[in-house]
């Protein structure tokens, strides 16, 4: 008996707590982040979660935007769409945010923008990838930062078209993401290197790959070069098989985002040398604003920062900037601020382009080798393409975003 | 590809093969004895990954420390099987049996948390194997010594648990409760000994194949659900509670995969599960199961006492509550509200077959997301009307359920529950991989109501019509014969047979209708998001609503309604206030079954007789 009264309490408290009212947001502007902090994106959101923390302490204590402070209210998308818009609807309802930003895999980036465009709310995009979130699904209400799968599958294209390879296979998830890198990739080598030919494609799935078939199916198709959009755990595993077979021995490898620190540092020295891929050389960027990011991150988290704080911490300089701009929290003026809005980051001015909401913002395109010292893999003899020199033209966009 | 790539595949095949061997064994051996449904094996298959990344890198034994660790790692996982048995299970053995299914699926949850509490949610790499980090040259290729040493191994582990189970008294114990554990009992064999010893035994697999795996794979927060349903497959495919067909059905799964990746790239996901639905329409028990022997009490069984009934004026107020207040509640509040009666309704469809029907289905996701697709293409490729294509969403649901309904209504009780998640998980392949028709994971977007309806009270008022009425037709239909005579073909159904029911017809016909509701529910959730992807018809969709119903109370029709929305106010709740959400909606559920062993709607129905 007493037993179902302490349950009965406690079921009484929760529904008291789920149906309280939530508080009016007074002075602060509130901006609402929704990413994946648990869930199949997990891995990759922590360091980007420090840098927007980061970033919003900065500009608060520089007194804040409009006179006010910004506050950001995080939830956490559990990796589901539908989770992530049920978070849209409380943060823009309940806690009256000015905008919602953040997301980071693709279907969820998708869901919201989707729901954004509907209702008419700002979303500011940081690392989602599909090319489909500012142009074929692409609308007034959506930016995003980071540069897209089409543009970095292009700016590896460009490197590799002129290199000696031929033949080429391709491995990556089963996902949008895995399929579009390579085609972007693929069709861009064609256009400079026509000769250039698919002897097979491998797409294990999301997360469960079992490495040594494909390792085996990839090296009896005996191609020049083999393209890779893996990540995360897949991309460990593979690594670690492919190794042992002497795949990176047998063939050049060119792989998408794996410079970068959250895929290449888990590696430590198993990461492969060689090969030519995008990402972020933190640790050899010369350019004052970028170390003073990079002292102030390590200072504060004891970590390195990966691309995905570098992201993080521009998406709220820019937002931040965007309100400063519009001079209010109006989502029209906030919308019309963010058309072309130009912002000073760590890695130099980028801006947001007025026709299709993508960033400027480019990556760093090189070659992978070990630092013994530090004990990862890192980039060397890498080049910045900032995202203008890829993207599409105006008038093209126009043709994608046809009919929305 | 040359007959060298030939073998070397094979071998690659075979390698995962024994991995997938030692988590299904375990499996196998905890449900053939127990009968518990346990979802947490893949949580301690995680576990011990994670024990013997930090054990390896501590222990001050050179070379022999990663060894150390595998062993270390999974006798504390043997260890964590007993404090689970002890502590949390063997006081719900009285309960029906699927609430240790409810335990296990919050073990889930915790662990999770626990996992990422003490290891972060970064992928970690964990140690080579000293002395087999290298590959040694078969026909010309290189293959890693460490997957030979695996290959070696699996065999190894098989032949020492046959000694076990041929050669020791507690091995004749075991196997006798799997075939008939009453009759054990009966016999005076201390059953609850048993259970635990089984559970231990289990759950040191699981923790030898997590342990094994560090030097292959990465360490991820979400191993656990990457392998459970595998695994499953491997336990079907085998045959319950056999450890031969579980290395049988290994060896072939591993191999199958291995050789699909070169013959049907594009068709990995859904190979293993179109294998098991072979497998258990052609031979229900596994390649090398027994056919399970006649049980007393037939099918299911799941429901042990009669039925609870809520009394007319508490749904009177509730119904009234549900018209009256919504309009001065906050806006979030009222879509809140919206979700839990599409998930009130879903649950209730899955309750007309496991309460009502006795047929627990694994699977109840595929009508849930066939709703949702269905109404949602309708949307995309013919641009129809928001009703038309509302009302679509059932009748989708319902052809789809006609459809693998006719094959899983042949079997019954775990092979029923398997048939349906394979089914489900076809359905899952076919929506994730078909991008040009559902726009595979990216989904279908811009699914939205007419104008009218799209505001969150006109949504809410139709959402309360749709599944509100489809909750009170499912009561109805629960009372009315046909219901009756479900009730009748779940409690005895040689007895039903016998007065002239024709059971697999009303039990088809019921999972037509199940799937029917389950589609409008699914249907009102693709309007009230505006989109669909691939998850509405993944594993945790039909994990949910099994939850819902378990929670509420199976014995009670009301039962699912209460658990779904206690369920998703928890789930708000918790992802609201804390990062650690699964750890307390986990914990929250535990105390709850520990509570309510019959769920809440059952043991308040047991206070009142």
């Amino acid at each position: 008996m007493r037993r179902h009264r302490v349950s009965a309490t406690l079921g009484t408290l929760l529904l008291l707590t789920a149906l309280a009212a939530p508080v009016a947001a007074q002075a602060p502007i509130k901006i609402g982040e929704i990413n994946s902090f648990s869930g199949i994106g997990a891995p990759f959101t922590g360091p980007y979660r420090q840098a927007v923390e980061m970033a919003v302490e900065e500009v608060n204590a520089k007194g804040g935007v409009l006179g006010r402070k910004l506050e950001v209210v995080f939830r956490d998308d559990k990796g589901q769409p539908a989770e992530a818009q049920k978070h849209a609807q409380e943060l823009v309802a309940s806690e009256k945010v000015a905008l919602i930003s953040g997301t980071f895999l693709s279907n969820v980036g998708l869901a919201v923008s989707d729901w954004a465009k509907q209702n008419r709310v700002l979303f500011v995009a940081a690392e989602p990838l599909t090319e489909a979130l500012t142009w074929a699904k692409g609308h007034d209400h959506v930016f995003r930062v980071r540069p897209n799968t089409y543009e970095q599958g292009r700016m590896l294209a460009e490197k590799a078209a002129k290199l000696k390879y031929t033949k080429w296979a391709a491995i990556g998830p089963n996902y949008e993401y895995g399929k579009r890198a390579w085609e972007t990739f693929r069709d861009r080598l064609k256009e400079l290197r026509p000769e250039a030919q698919t002897v097979g494609e491998h797409w294990p799935t999301l997360g469960k790959i079992e490495p040594s078939q494909f390792v085996t199916a990839i090296l009896g198709e005996s191609p020049d070069a083999l393209y890779v959009s893996l990540f995360g755990s897949d991309w460990i595993a593979f690594v670690r098989e492919a190794d042992k077979r002497g795949l990176f021995k047998k063939m050049f490898v060119v792989g998408i985002l794996l410079g970068e620190p959250e895929y290449i540092d888990p590696l430590k020295l198993e990461a492969p040398e060689g090969m030519l891929v995008t990402g972020y050389p933190w640790y050899d960027l010369q350019l004052p604003a970028h170390k003073e990011f990079v002292a102030k991150f390590t200072k504060r988290t004891d970590k390195n920062p990966v691309l995905g704080s570098l992201v993080g911490y521009i998406t709220y300089l820019s937002i931040a900037e965007a309100i400063r701009k519009a001079g209010s929290t109006d989502t029209d003026k906030l919308v019309a601020a963010f058309r072309g809005l130009k912002v000073e980051t760590p890695i130099g001015p980028i801006s947001f382009r007025a026709s299709d909401g993508q960033s400027t913002m480019g990556a760093w395109v090189g070659t992978t080798k070990l630092d013994a010292k530090r004990g990862v893999g890192i980039m060397v003899n890498y080049e910045y393409i900032p995202g203008d020199r890829v993207l599409p033209s105006d008038d093209e966009v126009k043709k994608m975003r046809v009919g929305n | 590809m040359s007959p060298s790539l030939v073998l070397i595949q094979l071998l690659s095949g075979l390698a995962h093969a024994m991995v997938l061997f030692l988590i299904a064994s375990g499996l196998s051996l905890i449900f053939g004895v127990t009968r518990i449904v346990n979802f947490a094996h893949g949580s301690f298959y995680m576990l011990a990954a994670y024990l013997t990344y930090t054990l390896a890198a501590t222990l001050p034994l050179g070379a022999a420390a990663f060894y150390v660790a595998v062993l270390l790692a999974a006798a504390s996982v043997g260890l964590a099987g007993l404090g689970v048995e002890v502590a949390l299970l063997r006081r719900v053995y009285r309960a029906p049996e699927l609430y240790q299914l409810l335990l296990t699926f919050a073990l889930v949850l915790v662990v999770a948390d626990v996992v990422k509490l003490f290891w972060g949610s970064e992928n970690l790499t964990g140690p080579a194997a000293p002395g087999l980090a290298g590959s040694v040259e078969i026909a010309g290729q290189l293959f890693p010594t460490y997957d030979l040493a695996l290959i070696g191994l699996g065999p190894l582990v098989a032949a020492g648990l046959w000694w076990l189970f041929y050669r020791t008294r507690w091995g004749v114990l075991i196997r006798a409760a799997t075939q008939d554990r009453e009759m054990v009992a009966v016999l005076g064999v201390d059953q609850a000994r048993l259970f635990t010893s089984v559970f231990v035994l289990g759950s040191f697999l699981a923790g030898l194949g997590g342990a094994l795996q560090v030097p292959r794979q990465a360490l991820t927060n979400v191993m656990d659900a990457s392998i459970i349903t595998e695994a499953f497959v491997v336990v079907v495919v085998g045959g319950m509670g056999s450890v031969p067909g579980a290395l049988l059905a290994a060896a072939l799964i591993g191999v199958i995969d291995a050789f699909g990746v070169l013959v049907l790239p594009r068709a990995s996901l859904v190979v293993p599960f179109v294998v098991m639905a072979v497998v258990l329409i052609v031979r229900p028990w596994g390649l090398l199961g027994r056919p399970e022997v006649q049980q007393r009490t037939a099918g299911g069984a799941i429901v042990t006492a009669g039925t609870v009934r809520v009394p007319p004026r508490w749904l009177a107020a509730v119904l009234a509550a549900l018209i009256a207040v919504p309009p001065f509640l906050p806006t979030f509040h009222v879509w809140v509200l919206v979700e839990i009666l599409a998930f009130a309704l879903f649950a209730a469809s899955l309750h007309l077959l496991m309460g009502t029907g006795g047929m627990v289905s694994f699977g109840h996701a595929a009508s849930f997301g066939l709703g949702a697709y269905g109404a949602a293409l309708l949307v995309t490729w013919t641009k129809a009307p928001m009703l038309l294509a509302f009302a679509a969403a059932p009748l989708a649901a319902a052809v789809g359920a006609a459809l693998y309904g006719y094959f899983c209504v042949r079997l019954s009780s775990i092979y029923f529950a398997m048939l349906t998640l394979a089914f489900a998980q076809i359905a899952f392949a076919i929506v994730h991989q078909w991008y040009d028709v559902t726009g595979g994971d990216n989904g279908l977007l811009g699914i939205w109501p007419a104008a009218w309806l799209a505001g969150p009270l006109a949504y809410y008022y139709l959402a309360l019509t749709a599944c509100g009425g489809g909750i009170a037709l499912l009561a109805r239909i629960g009372r009315a014969p046909f219901g009756l005579t479900l009730r009748a073909a779940r409690d005895h159904a040689r007895r039903a047979e016998t007065v002239g029911i024709n059971i697999r017809l009303h039990q088809w016909t019921a999972f037509v209708v199940a799937g029917f509701f389950g589609g409008v529910a699914g249907g009102t959730f693709a309007f009230l998001k505006g989109s669909v992807f691939p998850n509405l018809l993944a594993v945790p969709m039909s994990v949910e609503p099994l939850v819902m119903v378990l929670l509420g109370g199976v014995q009670a029709p009301a039962g699912a309604p209460v658990g779904a929305a206690i369920y998703k106010l928890l789930d708000t709740v918790a992802t609201r206030y804390t990062e650690y959400w699964q750890l307390v909606l986990g914990a929250i559920l535990i105390l709850l079954v520990l509570a309510f062993p019959r769920g809440i709607l059952g043991v308040v129905g047991d206070r009142r007789a």
